[in-house]
């Protein structure tokens, strides 16, 4: 094994300034596409319970179809295929608009949400059909009992599905590299492409990761504990 | 509109994208099942180690594997793959072909995941098993290999099913070095033809038709498996 180091390539130079950038973009990339597989989540596991059946099965349809396909086709589709599909204002707007970005944005969120989807299903699936029963029988109109009864118990049973799906999410933003998002994994081959370091700039890119991961981790596992139900739900020590 | 209509491209790249991207025989070293079959095998095996591993009543044991499991579940996969295409040449001191260093990387990234499964298998055997099997005189290794493991793997084949499914969409992130699956395969085809939205839906298509046969599979069997 020849190799050697020199971990002053992260501090020299402009290393920090696209460490930075990359983490940025990435907490960015992931925060937008966190709201938007969050919104599709919650339409998607809507529109599964109606009973207007083509609502359901175009519901079902979505969730099945995009998250059974890996993300990085995902990611391609956005970038190659949808852009040219578009009426030429809107192309043109997005060229000058960081286009990478938006359809990586696009795509982890389309594919999360169909994630999301799932989580919040099971999540309101494992109440009790009784619970629902006994709060109108109780006198609570239908949202009362959304309101007191089914969401404050659905919420928290999904906390740490849902905070393992949000870190996945986190995780797969990495694959917006391949359209040459600007975010952190980019970043880290950047310093790697720049000074023939790359144990250096990878140990950079994998702590951060690490990092963002386990804290985010723990904060949930807070909440968790926090708005735990005593007696239905053990505080999970896991956090995955 | 007409570019929707055309086809064609597929029905002319179809043995590129099948023969060569998909099942991995041609002029390059590719293929998409080549690489997720042995990927899941030995990820398995490096899993079973790494699950009794988390069980182990010996900390130097113990701690070691409950690391290795929250590190690579902590990190995004394209960086696992990324360090292995880096750090295996240095350690070997010459390259070796894309095909190795993404089943190196997936093998190590997947038996953190597997190992987990493995582990939640092992606890899902009731403890009065255990105890029955050291009661007739079984050691601990016979305990585990004769009684434990075979009603663990009962019990894991679901999750194992799932996450299979989870590689196996994984494997198209082997395209970023260069490795020819079928989702390079696509990209190859796309740079000479510019049909983005035929090709790209069309491997979407044979991904889900692999993807959701198996979920569906998976499913049949918790239902088969799972106690009445």
């Amino acid at each position: 094994m020849k190799y050697q180091f020199d971990w002053s390539v992260l501090w020299t130079g402009e290393s920090g300034q696209w460490l930075l950038s990359g983490l940025i973009t990435t907490l960015e990339l992931s925060a937008l596409a966190w709201l938007l597989a969050v919104a599709l989540g919650i339409v998607s596991g809507a529109l599964r319970t109606v009973k207007f059946r083509p609502l359901r099965a175009l519901a079902t349809f979505y969730v099945e179809f995009f998250r059974n396909v890996p993300l990085l086709v995902w990611m391609f589709f956005w970038y190659f295929a949808v852009p040219p599909l578009l009426p030429s204002v809107i192309q043109g707007w997005l060229l000058g608009h960081e286009l990478e970005f938006t359809a990586g944005v696009c795509a982890l969120g389309v594919y999360s949400g169909a994630r999301f989807s799932e989580v919040l299903r099971s999540g309101i699936q494992s109440i009790p059909k009784t619970q629902f029963e006994a709060s109108t029988a109780s006198g609570l109109t239908t949202f009362q009992a959304y309101r007191y009864v089914i969401l404050p118990v659905a919420l928290r049973l999904i906390i740490p599905p849902g905070t393992s799906e949000s870190l996945n999410l986190l995780k797969n933003s990495s694959i917006a590299l391949t359209i040459s998002v600007a975010e952190l994994t980019f970043q880290t081959r950047q310093i790697e492409t720049y000074t023939a370091k790359a144990i250096e700039a990878l140990t950079a890119g994998t702590l951060i990761y690490l990092v963002l991961c386990v804290s985010i981790a723990s904060v949930m596992g807070w909440v968790e504990q926090r708005t735990a139900i005593p007696g239905l739900i053990t505080a999970g020590k896991r956090w995955r | 509109m007409a570019v929707m209509l055309d086809l064609d491209v597929i029905w002319r790249n179809l043995p590129f994208l099948m023969i060569q991207g998909f099942l991995g025989f041609g002029n390059f070293v590719g293929g998409t099942l080549r690489l997720a079959i042995p990927s899941i095998v030995l990820g398995f095996i490096l899993g079973i180690f790494i699950g009794i591993g988390r069980l182990a009543p010996q900390r130097w044991i113990r701690i070691p594997a409950t690391l290795y499991v929250e590190f690579f579940r902590g990190i995004p996969l394209v960086m696992v793959i990324f360090w292995m295409w880096f750090i295996i040449p240095i350690v070997l001191n010459q390259a070796i072909p894309e095909y190795w260093v993404a089943l190196t990387a997936f093998v190590i990234f997947e038996a953190a995941y597997l190992g987990e499964i493995v582990r939640a298998g092992i606890q899902s055997v009731p403890r009065g098993q255990v105890e029955a099997a050291t009661a007739v005189g079984l050691t601990g290794t016979q305990t585990m290999r004769s009684v434990v493991l075979p009603q663990a793997l009962k019990n894991m084949i679901p999750s194992l099913v799932t996450q299979f499914i989870v590689l196996f969409k994984d494997t198209s992130l082997a395209s970023i070095i260069g490795f020819m699956d079928l989702t390079k395969a696509a990209q190859v085809v796309n740079n000479r033809e510019i049909r983005p939205f035929q090709l790209y839906l069309f491997i979407a298509a044979v991904y889900w038709i692999c993807t959701y046969s198996m979920s569906r599979y998976a499913r049949h069997l918790e239902k088969r498996l799972s106690p009445a």
